[in-house]
């Protein structure tokens, strides 16, 4: 009996619906003059700069994995 | 006093009808192009008996027109106190050897063997150059550097976005390359190789021969190749989402140095402790999304990542703020974090002699099944000359946890699983 490989499966899950979401993408969005709520500072991606800088530090060293936001890279022998 | 008052009411005018239409005022754009951007913050990171961390972050920010901007920052950080070694806890005085080589310490009945050799400094330098190649389309390149006694990291990464759909699309694409050349102090142990006792040899020549067999002198490194995909997209006038995909391939010397497993009889009692030995090579998957939703007075952010690798650690992390302004120049935020790890394939609390040598073994808590908390709380403040201050406090507590090894004889007694506590101070400067 062929085993089922659960995550693999949920992998290609994953992958599609990232997929279909790229497809629901042109219909979303809003018009330049509508930004007034997206252009405040603190609705940038990287608004806390430092502070996700220092997190990733800890938790790189605290805990098995890294990155997701960003490169998940090594650089530190961290203890 | 009058036109004073005159200009400040033109220039707020101004300041609301670019908010209207949704353009930046373009006399703000030059001052804000022509001025260096500094943000400064220094980290108290302490641990109940264990680690203690100061770090200093100095990052320099100037967009030289046209969107060519370039950052910089210097991380300065000095690491103390004492990490678990892996080794189990006994009911009687255990001996460990330092990892030197030279002396030895003493770990007290019904405690945790750690290791407290640790005292580094770290310095990292980092630099990123961002500018448009097309239109719509932006090319970003960085290099980091970063050193430490026993450890040094030097990487380049590249990545290219492209804007969609009225710029309410960003796809990207990043690599980045990292070499890790490890110099552990007194050279890396064999895997699995026994740590010798100076008190069991006649002579310290006897025992430096012995503790030198142990060594494997070669240089140790490793490459780290990473690839994220990252898709960016406003959902609506309040409301924007984020997901990634990373991938990242580990190859080369991925032991702790400084690791022990033990090895016990039936009754629990150590034998002896080995070096650890990890596999060397690591492949993992990241999926991460993160939202964001401005609400009229504050942001939501949450994010959320799964992570899988072939050591068979999958990992769930939700991270979310709350920011509230209380007023037009404060806010204060929340902040909660909870993260989950299944224990990696290698992964044993201890080795019983009865059991054939495994190829591969590692004790150290941060590999086994695990989940920790975050809850904190910054406030931060704009200074009437535009500066930004901010102080945030959060705990952070680990909780390991069983991965199902059944303990044996005195270990039943034992805390082979111990929580740590982590206590976070930080303070922000931005000029």
């Amino acid at each position: 009996m062929k085993k089922i490989n659960i995550k693999n499966n949920l992998q290609k899950i994953v992958f599609l619906l990232c997929i279909a979401q790229l497809g629901g993408c042109a219909s979303l969005g809003v018009e330049p003059w509508e930004r007034q709520f997206l252009a405040k500072e603190e609705m940038a991606l990287d608004a806390e700069g430092v502070d996700l800088g220092l997190d990733d530090h800890i938790y790189f060293s605290k805990e098995a994995t890294s990155g997701g936001r960003a490169f998940a890279g090594g650089g530190c022998g961290c203890n | 006093m009058q036109l004073i008052k005159d200009k400040k009411v033109a220039a707020t005018l101004a300041a609301a009808t670019c908010a209207l239409l949704g353009t930046q005022p373009a006399q703000a754009n030059e001052q804000k192009d022509d001025a260096w951007q500094f943000d400064t913050a220094i980290l108290y990171y302490g641990e109940s008996d264990r680690v203690q961390l100061v770090e200093g972050v100095f990052n320099a920010k100037k967009d030289f027109g046209d969107e060519h901007i370039f950052s910089a920052k210097l991380v300065v950080d000095t690491l103390t106190g004492a990490s678990a070694s892996g080794a189990v806890a006994q009911p009687g005085v255990q001996t460990f050897t330092r990892p030197s080589g030279n002396g030895s310490y003493q770990v007290n009945a019904g405690e945790t063997p750690l290791d407290d050799t640790f005292r580094d400094t770290r310095v990292q330098l980092s630099g990123q150059w961002t500018q448009p190649i097309f239109e719509n389309t932006r090319v970003s390149t960085g290099f980091n550097f970063s050193n430490e006694y026993d450890y040094l990291s030097i990487g380049a990464n590249a990545s290219l976005a492209r804007d969609f759909n009225r710029k309410n699309t960003t796809l990207s694409f990043g690599v980045s390359y990292q070499f890790d050349s490890i110099d552990p102090v007194g050279y890396a142990p064999i895997g699995l190789a026994q740590m010798q006792l100076a008190s069991e040899f006649d002579s310290e020549e006897a025992f430096r021969t012995a503790f030198d067999a142990t060594r494997d002198t070669e240089d140790k490194d490793k490459d780290t190749f990473d690839v994220l995909l990252g898709l960016t997209q406003v959902i609506n006038k309040r409301m924007l989402m984020q997901f990634n995909y990373g991938y990242s391939v580990v190859d080369g010397y991925l032991n702790d140095p400084y690791k022990l497993v033990s090895v016990v009889n039936d009754t629990g009692l150590t034998l002896r402790n080995l070096h650890e030995n990890r596999p060397d090579e690591r492949t993992k998957h990241n999926v991460f999304w993160q939202t964001k939703y401005a609400l009229d007075s504050g942001v939501i952010d949450v994010s959320y990542r799964y992570s899988t690798d072939d050591w068979d650690i999958d990992s769930h992390t939700i991270d979310s703020r709350f920011r509230w302004n209380i007023s037009e120049t404060s806010y204060i935020q929340p902040h909660f974090r909870y993260y989950t790890q299944s224990a990696a394939k290698f992964y044993e609390p201890f080795l019983e002699e009865s059991t054939p040598l495994p190829m591969f073994a590692s004790a150290d808590y941060r590999l086994g099944e695990m989940d920790a908390y975050t809850i904190g709380l910054k406030y931060g403040q704009t200074l009437s000359n535009g500066h930004k201050w901010a102080v945030r406090a959060e705990y952070y507590s680990q909780r390991p946890t069983s991965d199902g090894t059944a303990a044996i004889g005195v270990l039943n007694d034992l805390d082979l699983y111990p929580s740590i506590d982590a206590f976070i101070l930080q303070f922000n400067y931005h000029f």
